[in-house]
């Protein structure tokens, strides 16, 4: 790969990420807990494919082939999505919805962040301001949700636990460096996610100490998605999210 | 950044640019398709009107949210706004710096309260704590004895609060 495909990977990387969350999100649409909480997810899913737009213009246009974001959204196959795990695991119930929220916006937080002040890609440094800002509340939003579930009742508070076994051992793929990620790193492009862990680290503790929520040691971090080796989850995610461009090719609003 | 929209030049040493400064007249009062009362310069999303290299006339406009549904509404409407003024304009869409509630005009500040939205306290900031409460002003009664009902509401860019001595329920312009 050249220098600008594999920045091209590597913005889709995280391009991926925000698409897959946003969808997971707006699956939510009609089935959330209460009224509140169904406009809070789905302000939060439209953040999230905002964020994904803005980076898919920007790779197409880096790339230079000619395809649209929304090409690159809906015409690829589950191997060349390059998403972490985490995004793309299924909803389960609003435990497991809002730990993962949790997990992603207190990575993406200070990844926008450091974006924002130290990319050498301009557009990269403007799509990153906002989003920032955006993954700021979407932080504090599923931060308070892990909180009180996880010191709320018996039952909020298992769901909460299970949540917590079942998905850390899918956030250390957010720090490891793909190929494409670290030609992005030594470019300047984009920052180090190894840079990210203490930030990430200190928000976990914080919310994890007042959810009385213990985090398990894990031996051996799921990981794949950067490769393109993706979980049975994904299949159905993306029949859903492919289906209309899929089944009437070309489709435009 | 308070003024919402600048034209090149100033008024002493250029000689007056009269399609310009209607351009800038016409675009500054399409009102936001979401938020009716306020127009796209109270907004500070209207960034600039100014001629480029080829003395085309360039408006540019910036998102609030990254997600925002009525972007690409209000550039047409400040196309269509535009045109049916006899102006031929491009839009160019902007997105750094990245846009803040702290550009909205004091005008517009005004005539959010006046429609029934409280507009944003205080200024941008960062991250905040957990559980951390702003004070918000009902815009009826102008009680500050009001409760967050929730911190996503009809729009990306406002939350629903309730007054507890005025019992009005009431959208809040959150500050970003």
């Amino acid at each position: 790969m050249g220098a600008e495909d594999t920045a091209v990977r590597a913005i889709l990387e995280i391009a991926d990420d925000c698409l897959i969350l946003g969808h997971r999100l707006s699956e939510w649409c009609g089935h959330a807990p209460m009224l509140e909480e169904e406009l809070a997810l789905a302000n939060m899913g439209l953040d999230l494919l905002g964020e994904a737009r803005a980076l898919y213009a920007h790779a197409g246009e880096l790339e230079g082939k000619g395809r649209s974001e929304d090409d690159l959204a809906f015409l690829r196959r589950e191997r060349e999505y390059c998403n972490c795990l985490l995004v793309e695991r299924e909803n389960r119930d609003f435990a497991h919805t809002m730990l993962r929220q949790l997990y992603f916006a207190a990575f993406m937080q200070p990844l926008w962040q450091a974006i924002a002040t130290t990319s050498s890609d301009e557009t990269l440094r403007g799509i990153a301001a906002k989003a920032d800002k955006e993954m700021a509340y979407h932080l504090r939003h599923a931060g308070e949700w892990v909180i009180r579930m996880g010191d709320g009742t018996e039952e909020s508070a298992a769901r909460m636990a299970d949540a917590v076994t079942e998905l850390h051992r899918y956030t250390g793929e957010l720090f490891m460096a793909s190929p494409a990620r670290a030609a992005a790193v030594a470019s300047g492009l984009l920052p180090d996610p190894e840079t990210l862990r203490a930030a990430w680290d200190q928000t976990i503790a914080t919310v994890f100490r007042a959810a009385r929520l213990a985090a398990p040691e894990i031996r051996t971090w799921q990981k794949g998605g950067r490769d393109g080796i993706h979980g049975e989850d994904m299949g159905h995610l993306l029949a859903e999210l492919q289906f209309m461009q899929r089944a009437y090719p070309g489709q435009t609003w | 950044m308070s003024a919402p929209a600048q034209t090149s030049g100033k008024p002493s040493d250029t000689v007056a640019d009269f399609e310009l400064a209607r351009a800038l007249e016409t675009a500054s009062a399409v009102p936001d398709p979401e938020v009716p009362c306020v127009t796209v310069a109270d907004l500070g999303i209207l960034r600039s009107v100014s001629r480029d290299e080829t003395g085309g006339i360039v408006v540019r406009l910036t998102p609030t949210y990254s997600g925002c549904p009525a972007v690409i509404a209000i550039e047409m409407a400040v196309q269509t706004a535009l045109l049916e003024a006899g102006i031929d304009a491009r839009i160019e869409r902007v997105i750094t710096p990245a846009w803040t509630t702290d550009w909205i005009s004091d005008e517009g500040r005004e005539k959010l309260r006046a429609y029934g939205i409280a507009p944003p306290v205080g200024s941008s900031g960062g991250r905040r704590a957990f559980f951390s409460e702003d004070t918000i002003a009902c815009p009826r009664c102008g009680s500050t004895h009001t409760t967050k009902v929730s911190e996503f509401g009809s729009t990306a860019c406002k939350a629903h609060y309730r007054c507890d001595d005025c019992a009005e329920p009431f959208d809040y312009f959150k500050c970003i």
